[in-house]
């Protein structure tokens, strides 16, 4: 057993830490290889792996960047598996921007049925909690065709595509996408679609785990130099061990972000296990750290000009995005069955 | 053991439950009950329908105007007025400084400035915290040094509530420097127009300007605006933290949320079945209601012990941390029933006019959230409420 990083990744998360903390934009991220990381070599990348995903989603979570690092990967890796290296090296070179268009209104967190479908070069439908979609140059979108669902390529800008655009709880933006007979080129079926949304959720768990390292440092740093009553207010054992907890609970979490990277090339049932259990924990702790770390702050955790505040909402969308902790634990129940 | 009102009572709240539904503007209700920020005008407009029906002095004594209402009568109202979705009386000038003018106030301060909270000629916001005095408020700093007939006021207080509406403010202030911190503190009235007051907004996490910064540079207020002695404000600014109790549970809000909760959990559509048959969902719903359930009667149990004399005390603390917990879990619930539509965030001081694509019950829920993580903070926060609880109840 060894649960330390390869050399490869270690170096990886510190340039990459290194660079969002000088605010890294998004072709210094290409540059540095974070996209190449999220794919293998056979798909043009150096990674691909769980435990590549989780380094690079740990540190872009602890820096609370909304780069549509995550999309490239899932809309991305979605190319990959349609065969389309053209389009993967371009994602990998960050001189195409992609992310997937999948779920619709009332589906909440399940992936069927849809109704968005495909006919003759062109799909009609709607699209829901599409993220960074304004800044996309292409989506990915999933339709019906022949009762099968397929994949297609639409341009956003093309006739017949509307986005409503809102920031997103996670930092980022949200979009609404309508799809009224929008032009669509045909990439194939929808195969591969779980295995992606598990690679996709595990990034999230890894970005959550960022986000609480850092709502963790916040506050410990706050609680050593927040005075009260003459004190620092670190001192009060009410709060000390309520820290302890959040300590553990992020340890836990880290535990639960390295079973699922371990276990993603796993067959589906084995890999989705760990996806629900993980996803379940991940969601828990960073719920709890995020309402702890603002209880513990006092009043100025609920201001908007607070940094903390960003993160403390990139913690609470944990739980709504790829299934909240009641979805993974209903499918985890059943995958253990 | 009695677990129903009297008749008096019963009738007290059928007569509040018509008046809320003849006297409570439509609009005003609705955006009660999708948790949209009210306006001024809609404060202004509220406050005077309820003052001409004698409801907003209330719990003022007779000889101040008011109906002098029983600790449960008051809590009839507030839980009321919480289901039929109807603002809070904003509490800074009716609740938190007029009974401190009753008792502690001249003749010529309870007549000036009573009436004019009423008629809403004057809207209060309150001045305790500042930057470096929050649990420990007594380390407040901002000083007011004598000049002859003014006081000259310097420092800055912040977390000021609606403060960018008001005309008012009642300040705790640094008069003396020597013996214990409480001891030099004085209570003053402030006008906002005054020279030298600057406000400046503070945007919360749910992007909502709800509280301000207010800074003093040379204020000068008039002798005559001291609240009883100099140097003993404290006193009085504790007898308003133990004067006005019976709201602190929230139980009017939690039931008003838990009815909410439950509409939206009907609506939400899960496997083509309703949310609430989610058997997941179901049980937190459940457990929700089993402890609001409790709460109201452990709310009843501490308002009924007022009105037979006894302070509220202590149990006060019990009531706001678990009250505040109950609320938080009921939002916290209603994020979880929206689902993935808890991630567009829309909020109009950060964002301007976005609307949120969702279903309508989706649009507040998680802002709501977010700025409700406040309850277990401000009034006392919850471990400090815990810390009573442990001195005072358990002797530890
Ligand atoms: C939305 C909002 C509205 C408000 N409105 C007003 C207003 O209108 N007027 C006004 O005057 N004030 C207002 N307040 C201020 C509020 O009363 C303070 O936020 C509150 O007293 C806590 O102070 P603080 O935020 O400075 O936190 P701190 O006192 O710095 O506390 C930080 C943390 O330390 C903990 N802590 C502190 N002391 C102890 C202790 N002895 N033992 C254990 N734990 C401790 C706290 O519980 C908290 O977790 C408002 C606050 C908010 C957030």
């Amino acid at each position: 057993m060894d649960f330390n990083h390869t050399e490869e990744r270690r170096m990886l998360a510190d340039s990459l830490r290194r660079s969002l903390e000088r605010g890294a934009d998004w072709a210094a991220l290409a540059e540095l290889g974070v996209l190449g990381a999220l794919f293998t070599e056979d798909e043009g990348g150096f990674g691909g792996q769980g435990f590549d995903i989780a380094v690079v989603f740990e540190e872009l979570g602890r820096a609370g960047a909304s780069a549509p690092v995550l999309e490239a990967g899932l809309a991305g890796g979605l190319l990959a598996d349609a065969g389309r290296a053209d389009l993967v090296e371009q994602v990998i070179a960050g001189t195409l921007k992609v992310t997937l268009a999948h779920s619709e209104p009332g589906l909440r967190y399940d992936l069927g049925p849809i109704t968005t479908s495909a006919a003759s070069g062109t799909v009609t439908g709607r699209k829901s909690f599409v993220t960074n979609a304004d800044g996309a140059d292409r989506l990915v979108v999933s339709a019906l065709e022949d009762g099968a669902v397929a994949l297609f390529l639409v341009d956003p800008k093309s006739e017949g595509v509307s986005l409503h655009t809102t920031p997103a709880l996670m930092g980022g933006t949200i979009s609404e996408v309508t799809l009224d007979r929008a032009p669509a080129e045909r990439l194939g079926l929808a195969e591969t679609l779980e295995t992606r949304l598990a690679a996709a959720t595990l990034a999230v768990c890894a970005d959550a785990l960022g986000a609480m390292e850092t709502a963790k440092a916040m506050t410990l740093d706050y609680l050593r130099t927040r005075k009260q009553f003459g004190v620092p207010i670190g001192k009060f054992q009410a709060l000390q061990h309520r820290m302890a907890d959040v300590a553990i609970e992020i340890e836990m979490a880290r535990s639960a972000v390295i079973n699922l990277a371990g276990h993603l090339s796993d067959a589906a049932p084995t890999r989705d296990r760990h996806v629900s259990a993980t996803k379940n924990l991940t969601a828990r702790a960073a719920h709890l750290v995020a309402e702890e770390a603002i209880q513990m702050h006092g009043g100025i955790a609920m201001t908007e000009e607070y940094a903390l505040s960003d993160i403390s909402r990139r913690l609470f969308a944990v739980d709504h995005r790829f299934g909240d902790e009641d979805w993974h634990l209903a499918r985890f129940i059943r995958l253990s069955a | 053991m009695d677990l129903n009102y009297t008749e008096e009572e019963v009738a007290f709240r059928d007569a509040v439950r018509s008046f809320l539904k003849t006297q409570l503007p439509e609009e005003i209700a609705r955006k009660g009950a999708e948790a949209r920020p009210l306006t001024k005008a809609d404060y202004d407009l509220w406050h005077s329908r309820l003052n001409e029906a004698g409801y907003l002095a209330g719990s003022w004594p007779k000889k101040f105007g008011g109906a002098e209402w029983s600790a449960v009568q008051k809590h009839i109202f507030e839980e009321e007025s919480a289901l039929a979705h109807a603002p809070r009386i904003v509490p800074f000038g009716v609740a938190m400084l007029a009974p401190v003018l009753q008792a502690f106030g001249s003749k010529e301060q309870q007549d000036y400035y009573l009436p004019r909270i009423l008629s809403g000629e004057d809207w209060w916001c309150q001045g305790y915290s500042e930057p470096g005095a929050g649990s420990d408020l007594a380390s407040l700093k901002t000083r007011a040094v004598r000049e002859g007939d003014h006081y000259i006021v310097n420092g800055q207080k912040t977390w000021t509530t609606l403060g960018q509406y008001a005309n008012k403010i009642f300040c705790l202030v640094r008069t003396g420097t020597e013996g214990k911190p409480q001891e030099g503190i004085s209570f003053l009235l402030i006008d906002m127009d005054t020279p030298g007051i600057e406000v400046r907004p503070i945007i919360l996490i749910d992007g909502v300007h709800e509280v301000n910064e207010v800074w003093f540079t040379d204020v000068k207020v008039p002798v005559e605006n001291l609240v009883g002695k100099e140097n003993e404000g404290w006193t009085y600014a504790k007898y308003l933290l133990t004067h006005e109790r019976t709201g602190i549970a929230g139980v009017g809000f939690a039931t008003a949320g838990l009815q909410s909760l439950k509409r939206i959990a009907k609506t939400e559509m899960q496997n083509g079945r309703p949310l609430a048959e989610d058997p997941f969902f179901a049980a937190r719903l459940a457990r929700i209601e089993i402890d609001l359930m409790a709460m109201a009667t452990f709310n009843l149990r501490t308002v009924a012990g007022a009105d037979a004399g006894k302070a509220p005390g202590a149990e006060s603390s019990m009531l706001k941390v678990r009250g505040s917990i109950l609320r938080q879990q009921i939002n916290d619930l209603a994020r979880r029933a929206i689902g993935p539509w808890a991630q567009p965030f829309v909020s109009e001081q950060l964002e301007g006019n976005l609307y949120h694509p969702g279903p309508d019950h989706a649009a507040r829920a998680t802002n709501t959230y977010l700025n409700n993580r406040k309850i277990s903070i401000y009034g006392g926060s919850n471990e400090v409420q815990r810390g009573i609880i442990t001195k005072a109840i358990l002797g530890l």
